[in-house]
C-alpha cells in the first residue's frame, strides 16, 4: 500500500464512531470481566496441578504407612540366657560365640555353616550377627502399619498384651540393609531384593544397549534421509501406533521370537555359554530384548521430535559450505538434538524398568535366590518381585513389598539422574 | 495480459542474448567476464512455478542486486545458484545455471562441490552453536584443507573484518556475538572456504543500521576478490553497494521473473522498463 493508501485509512480511523468500542466506565468494567476469566482459568489450572500433587503424595504416603511400623518380635531364645558367666552375648569372644552356636544348632546346620565358610576364621562381629539371625532368631508375629503405628497406639499395646504376652513391641524398617543384602526368602524377615535389583540391571542394561542405538539410527533414518512416499507415511503411523500396544502382547511376542524361536541364542547354548541340558530361553537377555522392542517406538518418535527440533538454518549453514548430508547430520543435526534423544531415553527406560506384564510372559521366576551372573541366566526383576510379594497373604510380605517399592523408586531415580547428568553435560559441549 | 508481460520480459533480457554473442556480459566488470550464465531457468515447488524463463549473467568480482516485492522469486533465484533449492523436497528446476563452463544442474556435477564453490550467507545469522574458531574451521576441514588451520581461522576472520574484536575470545560460544558480529561470523564461515562466489540472502535485514553499514562496507571490499550476489529488500542498499541490479516481478499466476536488469546506476536514475520505474519510485510493492 502507497503513503496515500495509509492516510487514507488512518482518516478513516479517526472518523471511528463513538460506541463502537467501550469507553469510560463501561471499558473499566469490560477490563475487570476480561481479567476475571483470566483468574477463573488461572484457578482451574492450580487445581489440575493439586490433584496430581495429591495423587503422588497419597502414592507415596501409602508406601511409607507399609515400609515403617510396629512390630510384634519374639526372640526364640532370649539374648539374655545366652550370656555367659554375666558377660553379655555381645561382648562374648569369637569362641564362646562358636560354643553357643554349637550348643543351640542341630549338628547338620552347624555342618552347613561350617562349609559355607569355616566358623573359626569368621570374625567376632559376623558370629555375633549369626547368633542373632540363627539363635535368637527373632520372629514377627504380628506387624501394624506406620498410621496405625502413630495414631493407634493404644490399641496395639492392648492387642500385644492380650495375643502375644510373650513378645515385645519394637520398630521396624522394612527398607533397611538386609532387605538390599538378601536374597528371595519365604521367611519374610529373611527375604530381599539382591537377585531382583540385579535382575531388573542386567535387563535394562540390555533393554538400552539395544534400543538406544537402534532407535536413534531408525529416527536419523526416517527424518533426515526416509522421502516422504506412502510406504514411510505407512511406516511412521505404524511406529507411532506401536507405542500405544499393551505391554503383554509385547511379552507374547517375545515369548514367540526370543525364548522360542531364538532359544538357542538367548539360552546362550548357541555360543557354548550354557548347559544345554537344562537351558532354555527364560533368560535375561530374552527379557532385555523383549522390552527393547516395547521401547523402541517411544525412543524412535522421541528421538525425531528431537531431530525435528534442531532448526533448518543449521543444516543450510552445513550444505552451503559444502558439506555432504552425512557430514551436517554427525556435525550439527545429532549434537544439537542429543539432549532431547537422551530425554526421550531416559522416558523409555524408566517405563521399562518398571514393566511386569511382558516379564511374567517371557518367563521371569518368581521365587529364585540365586544371583543373575550374565545375559544367559535365569532371573526376576524387581517389579515381579513386589507384584508377587503383594500376591502372598502374609501381612509382613506386603510390609516388604512396600519397602521394595521405595528401592524401585529409589533405583528409578538413580538411573534418571545418571542419564539426566549425561545428558547435561552433552548439551553444555555444543554450548 | 500474460504474452504481454512475456513479451518484455524478452526485451528486457535481448540485450543480454545480443552480448552472448559477443561473449561479454551486459553489465561487465574490467575484464568483462562473466561467473554465471543462466538460461532459460524455470523453478517449480510441487506444482506451483516460483520462477519462470529467467536469462541472466553474473559478472564477475562484482557485486550485482536481486530486487522485486516479496514472493517474486528472489530468493528462489538465488538458491538456485549453489543447488541450496534442492533441499526443499519438492522442488525442480528446468533450465541451466552455467559456472565454469558447466551447467550445474548437469546430472554428473555434484552440488556438494557446487556448494562448495559458490558460499551463501542467509538473511538470519546462523552461526553454529559452537565456539568462533570451530564456526569458520569447520567448512575447511570438512572439505579436506590441509594448511595452517590458525591461519585460515585469522584470515578469514580478518577478511570478514572481524578478527579485531574476536581474536582474544576465539574459543567463545558464537552465539555470545552481537547480531552484526554474527552475520559477519557467517561470510567469515563462508569465504574460509575459498568460494569464487558469496549468495548473500537480505544479509543485513535482521540488523541495526550501524551492523547493516559495516555488512555493506564488507561486501564492497570482497567484491575484489569474490563475486557476489545479493537479495534486498531495501533499494537504498541495492543502490548503494551493488554495480549491478536485476528487477524481478511476479505475474498473475505469481511466477517470478525478470523485468529489467543493467548497471545500478542506470537502473535507478533511467529505467528503461516502466515497471521498474513504478517500483523504485516506491509506486507499488
Amino acid at each position: 500500500m502507497s503513503l496515500t493508501g495509509w492516510s487514507k485509512a488512518l482518516s478513516e480511523a479517526k472518523g471511528l464512531k463513538t460506541g463502537d468500542l467501550p469507553e469510560g466506565e463501561e471499558l473499566k468494567r469490560f477490563v475487570e470481566r476480561r481479567h476475571a476469566t483470566g483468574r477463573v482459568w488461572h484457578a482451574v489450572f492450580l487445581a489440575s496441578t493439586m490433584v496430581g500433587i495429591i495423587a503422588l503424595s497419597a502414592l507415596l504416603l501409602n508406601i511409607m504407612d507399609g515400609a515403617f511400623g510396629l512390630v510384634a518380635v519374639r526372640n526364640r531364645v532370649e539374648p539374655g540366657a545366652l550370656a555367659i558367666d554375666g558377660v553379655p552375648l555381645q561382648q562374648l569372644s569369637a569362641e564362646q560365640l562358636v560354643t553357643v552356636l554349637q550348643t543351640h544348632l542341630s549338628a547338620a546346620v552347624v555342618r552347613r555353616l561350617d562349609s559355607e565358610q569355616p566358623l573359626a576364621g569368621r570374625s567376632q562381629a559376623e558370629l555375633y550377627a549369626l547368633v542373632l539371625d540363627r539363635v535368637v532368631s527373632p520372629e514377627v508375629l504380628k506387624a501394624w502399619t506406620l498410621g496405625q503405628s502413630l495414631f493407634g497406639r493404644a490399641e496395639v499395646e492392648q492387642i500385644m498384651a492380650q495375643d502375644f504376652p510373650d513378645a515385645r513391641l519394637a520398630f521396624r524398617s522394612w527398607l533397611n540393609p538386609d532387605l538390599l543384602r538378601n536374597t528371595q526368602s519365604s521367611v519374610p524377615e529373611r527375604a530381599g531384593v539382591r537377585t531382583a535389583v540385579l535382575g531388573s540391571l542386567w535387563i535394562i542394561l540390555i533393554t538400552v544397549a539395544v534400543a538406544f542405538p537402534t532407535g536413534v539410527g531408525a529416527a536419523i533414518y526416517l527424518e533426515e534421509y526416509a522421502r516422504d512416499n506412502w510406504i514411510n507415511r505407512v511406516i511412521q503411523t505404524n511406529i507411532s501406533n506401536l507405542g500405544g500396544v499393551p505391554s503383554i502382547i509385547y511379552g507374547l511376542l517375545g515369548l514367540v521370537v526370543f525364548v522360542r524361536g531364538l532359544e538357542p541364542l538367548t539360552s546362550g547354548t548357541l555360543l557354548g555359554l550354557s548347559d544345554p541340558t537344562t537351558a532354555n530361553g527364560r533368560t535375561i537377555l530374552s527379557a532385555g530384548l523383549t522390552l527393547a522392542l516395547l521401547i523402541l517406538p517411544l525412543i524412535i518418535t522421541n528421538a525425531q521430535e528431537a531431530i525435528r527440533a534442531v532448526p533448518r538454518s543449521l543444516r543450510y549453514a552445513g550444505y552451503s559450505l559444502g558439506a555432504t548430508k552425512w557430514q551436517t547430520i554427525a556435525a550439527h543435526v545429532l549434537p544439537n538434538s542429543l539432549a532431547g534423544i537422551l530425554t526421550g531415553t531416559i522416558l523409555a527406560m524408566s517405563r521399562a524398568i518398571g514393566e511386569t506384564a511382558p516379564l511374567v510372559v517371557v518367563g521371569a521366576t518368581t521365587f529364585i535366590a540365586v544371583d543373575p551372573t550374565g545375559p544367559f541366566s535365569k532371573f526376576t526383576a524387581l517389579p515381579m518381585q513386589i507384584y508377587q510379594w503383594t500376591a502372598r497373604p502374609q501381612d509382613e510380605f506386603r510390609r516388604i513389598a512396600a519397602a521394595a517399592i521405595l528401592v524401585l523408586l529409589v533405583l528409578l531415580l538413580t538411573l534418571n539422574a545418571l542419564a539426566i547428568l549425561l545428558r547435561n553435560r552433552y548439551s553444555r559441549r555444543g554450548y | 495480459m500474460t504474452d504481454m508481460v512475456l513479451n518484455e520480459a524478452k526485451q528486457a533480457v535481448l540485450s543480454a542474448t545480443d552480448a552472448d554473442a559477443q561473449g561479454v556480459c551486459p553489465v561487465s566488470n574490467a575484464d568483462g567476464d562473466c561467473a554465471i550464465l543462466v538460461r532459460d531457468l524455470h523453478v517449480y515447488y510441487g506444482g506451483f512455478r516460483a520462477l519462470k524463463d529467467v536469462d541472466l549473467r553474473i559478472a564477475s568480482r562484482q557485486i550485482t542486486a536481486i530486487i522485486g516485492p516479496s514472493g517474486c522469486g528472489k530468493s528462489t533465484m538465488l538458491r538456485s545458484f549453489n543447488r541450496m533449492n534442492e533441499l526443499v523436497p519438492t522442488a525442480r528446476t528446468e533450465g541451466q545455471v552455467v559456472f565454469r563452463g558447466k551447467n550445474i544442474y548437469d546430472p554428473d556435477v555434484d552440488a556438494v562441490e557446487v556448494r562448495r564453490r559458490i558460499g551463501m550467507v542467509f538473511q538470519k545469522p546462523n552461526p553454529f552453536p559452537k565456539s568462533i574458531y570451530e564456526n569458520v574451521a569447520w567448512g575447511a576441514r570438512i572439505n579436506g584443507f590441509r594448511g595452517n588451520m590458525d591461519g585460515l581461522v585469522e584470515s578469514s576472520l580478518s577478511h570478514a573484518a572481524l578478527w579485531d574484536e574476536v581474536k582474544d575470545k576465539l574459543q567463545q560460544s558464537a552465539l555470545a556475538l552481537s547480531g552484526g558480529q554474527q552475520q559477519r561470523l557467517c561470510i567469515a564461515r563462508a569465504i574460509a572456504v575459498r568460494p569464487e562466489i558469496i549468495l548473500m540472502d537480505e544479509p543485513a535485514s535482521a540488523l541495526d543500521p550501524i551492523a547493516t553499514l559495516k555488512i555493506e562496507e564488507l561486501m564492497r571490499e570482497l567484491a575484489r576478490d569474490y563475486t557476489i550476489v545479493v537479495v534486498t529488500h531495501n533499494m537504498q542498499q541495492a543502490a548503494r553497494v551493488s554495480d549491478s541490479t536485476a528487477f524481478f516481478m511476479m505475474d498473475e499466476d505469481r511466477a517470478g521473473y525478470l523485468v529489467e536488469y543493467g548497471p545500478t546506476r542506470q537502473l535507478f536514475t533511467n529505467p528503461h522498463d516502466k515497471r521498474t520505474e513504478d517500483y523504485i519510485t516506491g509506486r507499488f510493492g
